[in-house]
């Protein structure tokens, strides 16, 4: 595959690296000159010089006959303009955009740059999955598919403790695939039983997360199960 | 109509305060403070006094595009000193906010004719400066020189 991959800074240098150990086609293309020079004694020939946003530069890199554009640069505005260019103009099939910001999330949907990565929200939820008291954590959002999985701890004050899977009244839209316990995964069934300290997966459609929190939350699951008992 | 100008430079700030004087309402962003006082420049009064209104802000901010007023704006221009700010910007304005009137200012010409294919409302200054430079040399080229054309003094001049 050929891969251009925009800015040399830390992520692209080290991707790059990476792209082309798996025997990928690549380009780097870095606007300081300085960094240039020094990448440029590693990398030598997949290193170009210039400013990715200006469409001679990409021409030049051969942007026409690219599989895929990663735009990792510190600009947000860069890397959006980058990518349209390359998706629109020159109908790169594949495109990556880094999100420095956050908060400029957003408009990279809204110009329709996907997948757009951000290293604040990878850590976040990261943070979120190895330290779980937040509740409810987002483990995956299939944008496409319209579908989230999600992860939550039961604690000691959860409702839905020592009742069982069969018994829940789960929000329509919603599916428990997965129970973790004690560092074991399973699948339940109607006759599991939970625990304080599971952590349990779910897949539902967008927009449940509330009646989930309500439901597997403190004191929550109080009502749910009425129809069974 | 109400007028927001992001970027308020050499270019913003003429524009802001010819449009002010024309009795539109005018709201100008920057994110340096300091362009205020270009603003004021020429004016006998201040900005604010005179009607006209300034936030501080970058234009990639919503909260700052909001506070300056994008949700009421008849038009926008997208004027500060990045190609690419005011590309994605003017998209923003346009899309999110649909701005009626966009005006995008870009330097360099190859991205500004592309865009403007693709339906963008652009101002190329690159562009006009290079138009207007080939015809002053095409018609200034054989009046230009102080000696005669036709002796060997001209190709000295070369």
């Amino acid at each position: 595959m050929y891969i251009i991959v925009v800015g040399a800074g830390k992520v692209g240098w080290n991707l790059a690296r990476e792209l082309l150990e798996k025997e990928h086609e690549v380009t780097v293309i870095e606007s300081d000159r300085r960094r240039y020079l020094t990448v440029e004694q590693e990398l030598e020939h997949n290193v170009s010089y210039g400013d990715a946003s200006e469409l001679w530069v990409l021409e030049r890199a051969g942007i026409q006959r690219a599989d895929m554009v990663i735009a990792v640069t510190g600009d947000d505005e860069d890397n959006m303009l980058i990518c349209q260019v390359a998706r629109e103009k020159y109908e790169v099939e594949r495109i990556i955009a880094r999100v420095n910001n956050p908060r400029n999330k957003p408009h990279f949907d809204l110009l329709g740059i996907k997948p757009s990565v951000s290293a604040t929200d990878l850590i976040l939820r990261l943070l979120e999955h190895e330290v779980p008291e937040y509740g409810l954590v987002h483990l995956l959002d299939l944008q496409e598919e319209q579908l989230e999985i999600i992860e939550m701890l039961l604690g000691k004050d959860c409702g839905v403790i020592g009742r069982r899977v069969g018994d829940l009244k789960m929000p329509e839209g919603s599916l428990l695939i997965s129970v973790l316990r004690k560092g074991k995964g399973f699948v339940p069934g109607p006759d599991t039983v939970l625990d304080v300290g599971d952590e349990v997966l779910a897949v539902l459609d967008p927009g449940h997360e509330e009646q989930l929190k309500d439901l597997f939350g403190p004191g929550g699951g109080n009502g749910a199960g009425d129809g069974g008992g | 109509m109400f007028i927001l100008i992001v970027g308020c430079g050499r270019v913003g700030s003429s524009v802001a305060r010819a449009m002010l004087h024309e009795g539109h309402e005018v709201s100008c962003l920057d994110e340096d403070p300091e362009s205020h006082a270009r603003l004021e420049v020429g004016l006998e009064k201040g900005w604010e006094d005179l009607g006209g209104q300034f936030t501080v802000g970058a234009g990639l901010e919503t909260d700052a595009l909001v506070a300056a007023g994008i949700e009421k704006a008849d038009a926008f221009i997208a004027s500060t000193d990045g190609d690419n700010t005011n590309i994605i910007i003017a998209q923003i304005a346009r899309r999110r906010y649909s701005v009626p009137t966009v005006i995008t200012r870009i330097l360099d010409p190859l991205r500004a004719e592309w865009y403007e294919r693709q339906g963008m409302h652009t101002v190329c200054p690159t562009r006009v400066a290079i138009d207007m430079l080939e015809t002053a040399v095409r018609e200034g080229a054989p009046r230009g020189d102080a000696g005669p054309s036709d002796t060997d003094g001209s190709a000295e001049a070369a």
